[in-house]
């Protein structure tokens, strides 16, 4: 293993961990102003969106690929699926979507 | 009462590992291609693990190795590394608030399993989340992405590539399947989402910011201004009821 390389990966574990960290310490056991809460419960939902959107499209070259996927996804949540089977599901389609395409 | 707690305790613990399914599963395809890709960037396979052991952060591992490819230098890999990853710090502060009181050390060390499928998982559940249950969660996900990185270097290209494509959706899938149900019971969710989305889109298409900052100020922005009408919407109705 090359010495530089592991110093980066030492590095960039540091990096990554501490914002992970920090809110954990910083605001342990007090009570954060409630317009501050109320946006931090929105965070999640909000993270969702970006996350998916729009990186869901380029997944392939094809873009169809990814719109495809994420319908299937979402009826399939929509109907009232359990995550795992959502999972499965889009990946199913999109192994048929390939086959036939 | 001391057993009723230990069985407790072993749920949340069972119930992590359950919700980590899903996540162990849409890393799968990502971690072996992740190895892949570093075998053929001239990582060891003692480095590959390593990383994926230490960070475990897949955009920031498949940037580094895009940068390593480039020949840029360490300093700059850790600095994009961190800008990658500095969502994790408004995940985290969000997570924070529906954490139950575990000790600083027991938070110090699930907090180092937080990323966005994480997170997600933890913060679209119901009720609250404790250490048991994060450890449980984390461990699942964790497990899967190490041991499939090393498999990624070692037999990667082995499986059929219509497979491989098609799980690359796993993750995306994942999380249409935890934000679809909070859609249909509240309305705000679905604001949140397609404001965040809109605005992430804008800033990368106009190539404005790397991704990492792209979603850290998308997901700020649409949650603080959903937030602020909010807000504005509850003061002008207590004012019309008094």
């Amino acid at each position: 293993m090359s010495k530089e390389i592991i110093i980066m990966i030492i590095g960039m574990a540091i990096v990554t961990y501490i914002p992970r960290m920090l809110p954990f310490v910083m605001f342990r056991g007090k009570e954060l102003p409630p317009f501050l809460q109320g946006v931090l419960k929105n965070v999640p939902y909000a993270t969702l969106g970006a996350l998916i959107f729009p990186a869901i499209l380029f997944i392939q070259e094809d873009i169809w690929y990814g719109i495809i996927g994420a319908a299937a996804a979402f009826i399939a949540a929509f109907l009232g699926a359990n995550v795992i089977i959502v999972v499965i599901g889009s990946i199913s389609v999109l192994t048929l979507y390939s086959y036939f395409f | 009462m001391e057993s009723t707690l230990v069985v407790k305790h072993a749920t949340d613990f069972k119930r992590g590992i359950q919700s980590g399914i899903s996540i162990a599963i849409g890393y799968m395809p990502i971690a072996l291609t992740f190895g892949l890709i570093a075998k053929t960037t001239g990582l060891a396979l003692g480095e590959t693990v390593m990383m994926s052991m230490l960070v475990f952060a897949g955009a920031a591992q498949y940037i580094s190795l895009s940068l390593l490819a480039q020949g840029i230098g360490v300093f700059e890999v850790i600095l994009t590394t961190f800008i990658v990853n500095i969502r994790h710090f408004l995940m985290s502060a969000s997570l924070n608030e529906k954490a139950e009181e575990d000790t600083v050390w027991a938070r110090m060390g699930y907090s180092f399993g937080i990323t966005d499928e994480t997170f997600s998982v933890a913060a679209t559940r119901e009720g609250t989340v404790n250490a048991r249950y994060m450890f449980g969660l984390n461990l699942t996900a964790y497990s899967s992405w190490v041991v499939f990185s090393g498999l990624g270097f070692l037999i990667g290209a082995g499986l059929p590539q219509t497979l491989q494509e098609s799980m690359s959706v796993a993750l995306y899938a994942m999380f249409v399947g935890l934000l679809v149900p909070s859609m249909k019971s509240n309305v705000k969710v679905v604001f949140l989402a397609a404001l965040a989305a809109a605005f992430n889109s804008i800033f990368t298409m106009a190539e404005l910011m790397s991704t990492g900052w792209a979603i850290v100020l998308a997901t700020l922005l649409s949650a603080i201004l959903v937030e602020a009408v909010e807000t504005f919407k509850k003061g002008r109705g207590s004012e019309t009821d008094e």
